[in-house]
C-alpha cells in the first residue's frame, strides 16, 4: 500500500521521494493517464469533424470565400449559396428560447431544490427529466398539432400588446420564428432545470444555515447564500441549454417555416442552418451544393464559438463585478 | 423604519416563491399534457403486435415495430459504450486534475460539440464509417449518437464531481489516500447522484434522436443481424410515419413515441431503484 | 446482481444479432413517392421468396441517386431522372452504368384551402406559374376567374406553400411549371430543390397538406394519392391540348401513353405537360436504378428477378394503391432491357 506523499511531505523533516514504480502502483499516475486521454479524445473528435467539414467543403469556399456570410440568396439551381438567412434564423430563435427557457428553468429549478415538499420535488423532477426523452419529432407534431393553435389565439393579445414594435408585425401563418424558438425553449428547460436543481441541492446545508441564523428569509437564503454556490453549475447548465438550441433540426424545421428571408418580424416565417441541412442533404446532389450545406455546417460551428465565447466573457466579467 | 424593511423582505420572499412555484408548475403542467396528448393518442392503438411483429406495408394492419425497439436498444447500447466512458473519464478529469489553458480548451470545445446539429454528426459518421465500409451499418449509428452523448456526459460530470465539498477531499487525504483512491472511494460516490441524473438525461436525449441515424444506421424493414447491418429505430420510424400520408401509420407514429417515452422512464425508474437499493445495503 | 443482468442482456442482443446464413439483404434507397408502392410489392416478393429481403428506404429522389452513386445501397429509386453529370459521376466510380427502369406513375395536384368556396377549381399552367412566382397575389385575380366561371373568388391574398425537403414531388411540379411558363423556367428553374420566390416551406407531403389545411386561402401541391387518402380538395389542371382534366388513374396513364411513342432507350423521359385531350399534364414515371454490373451474383439473381415480376406480377396491385400501371409498350420495352444487367 503506497503511502501518500502528500502525508510525508507535510509531516516533519523531507523523506526519500517515491520511486516512479510505488507512485504508479498508488494509481494516480494512472487516473491522470486515462482521463487526460479522454480528455484528449474529446478535442481529438471534435477536430475531426472540424477537418471533415472544412475538407468537404473546399469548392464553396473557393467560390464565394466570404461573401457567403453575408449573401442571401440560397439558389440550387442557379448555383448561388449564402448563409445570412440561416444565421439570422438560427441565431433569433436560440435567444427566444434563452429569453424563455432560462428565468423559467432556473425559477422552476429554485423551486424544487429550496422550497418544494422533498417527495413533490423528486416527483416533478422526475417527470421533468422524462421530457429529455421526448424525440425531436414528437415535439415538432407537437409544435404543429398544440402550439401553432394555441398561437394563433393569443396572437392578436400580443399584436395589440407589443404590435407596436418591429417585432410582432405582419401576417401570422403559424410557423414562424416565434412558434420555433417557443418549442425549443420547452426542450431545453428539461436540461436547465434537471442540472440546476441537483446544483442547488448539492450546496452544504451550512451555507443555509448559517443565513437563516442571521435572520434572512427563505428566499434571502436562496438568492444570497445558495445560489452563488451553484451559480457555475447553473451557467454550465443554460451552456448545455443553448448548445442544444442552435443544433436542434427536426422540431424547428416542422415550425420555422422553412422560408430564406430576413424580416424583422418574429411572426415571419424565417430558417435556420439546421434545419436547412436536414431538409435539403438528402436531396442534394451534385458537388457545390452538397458542399454548400456542408459549409453551413462549418459555418454554425463559427457561431457557436463566437456566441460561446461571447456568453463566457459575460459571464466572467459578472464574476468579476460581484468581488 | 426596521418594520418597513422587514414587510418588504416578507413580501419579496413570498412573491418569489410564487414565482418560482408558478415556474415549476408551468414546467411540469407543459410536460403533463405532452404525456397526456401522447397517451391519448398513442396508447389507444397500442396492442400486442406493435412489440412483436414487423412492419407491414401500408394499408395492412397487424403490423409493429419490434425491430425498431430492438434496433434502438442496440444502437443507444453501443453510444452508451463509447459515449459514456470517454465523457465521464474526460469529467473526472476537468474536475480533479484540471486547471489550466488545457482544461479551458476542452471544457470550450466541449460546448462546440454539444452545438453541432445532429445531422451534422450523422454526416460525419456517414463520411467516416459508413463511405468507406460501403454500407449502412448498426455500429456506425451506435458510435454517432454515442460521440453525441459526449459534451453532456463530461459536462455533467465535472458539474456534480465540483459539488462535491472540498472537506470530503480534504478528509480521504488526511486519512492517507492517493488521489486517485480518494476519487474513486469518496468523491464520485457523493457526486453519484448527480452523475446517473446526467447519465439518465443524456440515454433520454440520445435515444429520442432521429438525424444522426438517416445516414449511419439507415433503417430495416427486417429483423437487422449484428453490428454491420442497417437497423431500424424507434425515431427514425416516427418520423417516417409522421410525415406519410396515411392516418394508420400516423397512429403507430404516436404509438411509437408513447412507447418510447415509456422505456426510457423504465430505465430511469430501474436505474433510481438500483441506486436507492445500494444506499440501504450495509456497508 | 446487476453485472449478471447486464451479462445476460448483453449476451441476448450479441445472440439476437448472430448472422443467419441463408437471409439475403438487398438494400434500397430514394423517392418517397412510391413508397406504398414498393413496400407492398417487397412484401409480396418476400412471401414467395422468404430468404430475400428487399429493404427498401424512402430517404427521397436525390438520396437515393446519392447513396447508389456511392455503393452504400444496392439500388436506388428516383422520381426525377439522373441528368448527364449524374451517369457520368456513376460510371466512374463504378466502371459501368447505372440503368433506369420505370416502375408506375404517379401525379401532382394543386391542393387548396379557400373558405367558402367547394367546388373543383379550374387552373391553367401559366396561372399556377403565375402563382408561385408571386405575380398572382390575390384570388379574385383575372386569370383565375377567367377559367372559373361559375365560382365566386374572393379577394383575399394567395399563401402559397411549397416542400421545404428536396423531393420528386417539387421536380414533377417544378419541370410542369417550366413548360408552361418561360419566365419560371429563367427565373427559378427546376431541380429537387428550388429558390421559391414566395411561400412557406412544409416538410414532406404531410407538411404540405397540414399547412394547406390550417392556412386559409392556401394553396400548394401533393401527390395525387396524397390528396386523395386526405380527402382534400384538388383542381383540375389545363393539358397541352387544351382541356381542363381531373388527376386520375386514367388521365395520367393517357398522359404517358403520348409520350412512350417516343421514349429513349434510357426510359429516362420526361413526360409532363404531353398533348392528348385525355392528359393530366402533371404526371410523371418513378423509376427504379439499378447498376448494370451487379458482382455478386445472389444478388444479381435476386434483382433481376424481382424486376421480371415486378413488370408482369406487380403491376397488377398497383391500381389498388391508387398508382397508374405502366403502358405495355413501356413493359416490353424494359422487359429487352433487364438483359442488360450483368
Amino acid at each position: 500500500m503506497a503511502a501518500s506523499s502528500t502525508v510525508a511531505a507535510s509531516a516533519g523533516p523531507a523523506r526519500p521521494a517515491q520511486s516512479f514504480w510505488q507512485r504508479v502502483r498508488g494509481g494516480d499516475e494512472i487516473a491522470l493517464g486515462i482521463t487526460f486521454l479522454s480528455a484528449f479524445s474529446v478535442l481529438f473528435v471534435t477536430g475531426m469533424i472540424v477537418w471533415e467539414l472544412w475538407a468537404n467543403s473546399s469548392l464553396p469556399r473557393h467560390q464565394f470565400g466570404w461573401s457567403f456570410l453575408v449573401t442571401q440568396t440560397w439558389d440550387p439551381v442557379a448555383g448561388q449559396f449564402g448563409a445570412l438567412p440561416f444565421i439570422y434564423g438560427t441565431l433569433v430563435t436560440s435567444a427566444l428560447a434563452m429569453l424563455i427557457g432560462i428565468p423559467l428553468g432556473v425559477g422552476a429549478a429554485i423551486f424544487l431544490a429550496e422550497f418544494a415538499p422533498p417527495k413533490i420535488s423528486d416527483a416533478l423532477t422526475f417527470l421533468i427529466e422524462l421530457l429529455a426523452a421526448v424525440p425531436s419529432v414528437i415535439y415538432g407534431l407537437l409544435g404543429i398539432f398544440i402550439l401553432i393553435p394555441i398561437l394563433r389565439t393569443i396572437e392578436p393579445a400580443l399584436r395589440s400588446v407589443l404590435g407596436w414594435t418591429p417585432l410582432f408585425k405582419g401576417p401570422f401563418y403559424g410557423v414562424s420564428l416565434f412558434s420555433a424558438g417557443v418549442v425549443l425553449s420547452v426542450m431545453i428547460v428539461p436540461f436547465i432545470i434537471s442540472i440546476s436543481r441537483e446544483v442547488i441541492r448539492a450546496v452544504p446545508n451550512e451555507q443555509r444555515e448559517a443565513a437563516l441564523a442571521l435572520g434572512a428569509t427563505r428566499w434571502e437564503t436562496v438568492w444570497d447564500a445558495v445560489i452563488p454556490f451553484a451559480s457555475k453549475g447553473i451557467v454550465g447548465s443554460i451552456f448545455l441549454a443553448l448548445a442544444r438550441s442552435l443544433g436542434e433540426t427536426m422540431a424547428v424545421t416542422m415550425v420555422i417555416g422553412n422560408d430564406p428571408k430576413i424580416k424583422a418580424s418574429l411572426f415571419a416565417p424565417g430558417y435556420s442552418i439546421a434545419a436547412v441541412i436536414a431538409n435539403e442533404f438528402t436531396e442534394a446532389t451534385g458537388q457545390p451544393y452538397t458542399e454548400a450545406l456542408i459549409e453551413l455546417g462549418l459555418v454554425l460551428f463559427a457561431v457557436t464559438i463566437v456566441i460561446n465565447g461571447v456568453a463566457r466573457i459575460l459571464v466572467a466579467t459578472a464574476e468579476r463585478g460581484k468581488m | 423604519m426596521t418594520n418597513g424593511l422587514l414587510l418588504r423582505r416578507k413580501a419579496v420572499n413570498a412573491v418569489m416563491l410564487t414565482i418560482t412555484g408558478l415556474c415549476a408548475f408551468l414546467a411540469a403542467g407543459v410536460l403533463v399534457y405532452i404525456l397526456g396528448y401522447l397517451f391519448v393518442h398513442g396508447a389507444a392503438s397500442l396492442n400486442w403486435n406493435f412489440f412483436t411483429k414487423l412492419p407491414t406495408p401500408v394499408g395492412e394492419t397487424g403490423g409493429g415495430m419490434a425491430n425498431a425497439i430492438v434496433g434502438s436498444a442496440k444502437l443507444v447500447m453501443i453510444a452508451s459504450c463509447v459515449g459514456i466512458p470517454i465523457g465521464f473519464l474526460a469529467g473526472v478529469y476537468l474536475a480533479e486534475f484540471g486547471g489550466g489553458t488545457f482544461s479551458f480548451l476542452v471544457r470550450y470545445v466541449t460546448d462546440l460539440l454539444n452545438g453541432v446539429p445532429s445531422i451534422v454528426i450523422g454526416i460525419f459518421a456517414y463520411t467516416v464509417i459508413v463511405l468507406p465500409q460501403k454500407h449502412f451499418s448498426a455500429l456506425a449509428g451506435g458510435l454517432a449518437l454515442g460521440v453525441m452523448m459526449i459534451p453532456i456526459a463530461v459536462r455533467s460530470t465535472e458539474e456534480f464531481l465540483r459539488a462535491v465539498p472540498v472537506s470530503l477531499r480534504e478528509g480521504a487525504v488526511a486519512l492517507g489516500a492517493t488521489k486517485a483512491k480518494s476519487i474513486l472511494t469518496v468523491v464520485i460516490p457523493a457526486a453519484k447522484n448527480g452523475i446517473i441524473t446526467g447519465i439518465m438525461l443524456n440515454l433520454a436525449r440520445v435515444s429520442g434522436e432521429t438525424a444522426p441515424l438517416l445516414f449511419t444506421s439507415f433503417s430495416n424493414r427486417y429483423w437487422s443481424e449484428g453490428l454491420s447491418q442497417p437497423t431500424a429505430a424507434l425515431p427514425v420510424m416516427i418520423f417516417t410515419y409522421a410525415i406519410a400520408p396515411y392516418e394508420d401509420w400516423h397512429q403507430q407514429a404516436w404509438s411509437a413515441g408513447f412507447v418510447l417515452l415509456t422505456l426510457v422512464l423504465a430505465v430511469n425508474v430501474i436505474a433510481r431503484l438500483i441506486l436507492a437499493r445500494r444506499k440501504h445495503v450495509a456497508r | 446482481m446487476t453485472r449478471r443482468l447486464f451479462g445476460a442482456a448483453l449476451t441476448l442482443a450479441l445472440a439476437a444479432g448472430t448472422a443467419s446464413a441463408q437471409n439475403v439483404l438487398i438494400n434500397g434507397a430514394g423517392a418517397t413517392f412510391p413508397y406504398p408502392m414498393y413496400s407492398k410489392w417487397f412484401d409480396e416478393y418476400h412471401k414467395k421468396f422468404p430468404t430475400l429481403q428487399f429493404n427498401y428506404q424512402s430517404i427521397g429522389s436525390g438520396g437515393g441517386i446519392q447513396q447508389v452513386t456511392q455503393g452504400t445501397v444496392d439500388f436506388g429509386a428516383t422520381d426525377g431522372p439522373m441528368n448527364d453529370m449524374q451517369l457520368k459521376d456513376f460510371e466512374a466510380k463504378h466502371g459501368g452504368p447505372v440503368l433506369h427502369f420505370p416502375t408506375v406513375m404517379g401525379a401532382d395536384v394543386p391542393v387548396y384551402n379557400i373558405p367558402g368556396v367547394t367546388g373543383q377549381l379550374n387552373f391553367t399552367g401559366e396561372a399556377l406559374a403565375g402563382i408561385f412566382l408571386g405575380k398572382i397575389a390575390k384570388w379574385n385575380d383575372p386569370e383565375l376567374m377567367k377559367v372559373n366561371p361559375g365560382v365566386t373568388l374572393p379577394a383575399k391574398d394567395i399563401v402559397v406553400v411549397h416542400r421545404s425537403d428536396g423531393s420528386g414531388t417539387t421536380y414533377i411540379w417544378v419541370d410542369y411549371l417550366c413548360k408552361v411558363s418561360k419566365e419560371w423556367e429563367t427565373k427559378v428553374g427546376r431541380g429537387t430543390s428550388v429558390n421559391w420566390p414566395v411561400g412557406l416551406g412544409g416538410k414532406g407531403n404531410e407538411g404540405v397538406s397540414g399547412q394547406v389545411k390550417q392556412t386559409p386561402y392556401s394553396i400548394g401541391y401533393v401527390e395525387l394519392i396524397f390528396a386523395r387518402q386526405n380527402k382534400m380538395s384538388f383542381g383540375k389542371v389545363k393539358n397541352a391540348s387544351g382541356a381542363f382534366v381531373e388527376a386520375s388513374l386514367a388521365s395520367v396513364t393517357a398522359d404517358a401513353a403520348s409520350a412512350v411513342k417516343e421514349m429513349p432507350d434510357d426510359f429516362r423521359v420526361s413526360i409532363t405537360n404531353s398533348p392528348g385531350k385525355d392528359s393530366y399534364p402533371i404526371s410523371s414515371f418513378t423509376w427504379l436504378l439499378v447498376p448494370a454490373k451487379i458482382p455478386d451474383a445472389t444478388k444479381k439473381k435476386a434483382i433481376t428477378g424481382f424486376l421480371t415480376w415486378m413488370m408482369t406480377d406487380g403491376q397488377t396491385m398497383a391500381a389498388a394503391l391508387d398508382y397508374a400501371p405502366l403502358p405495355k409498350a413501356v413493359v416490353a420495352k424494359e422487359q429487352k432491357a433487364l438483359a442488360k444487367i450483368q
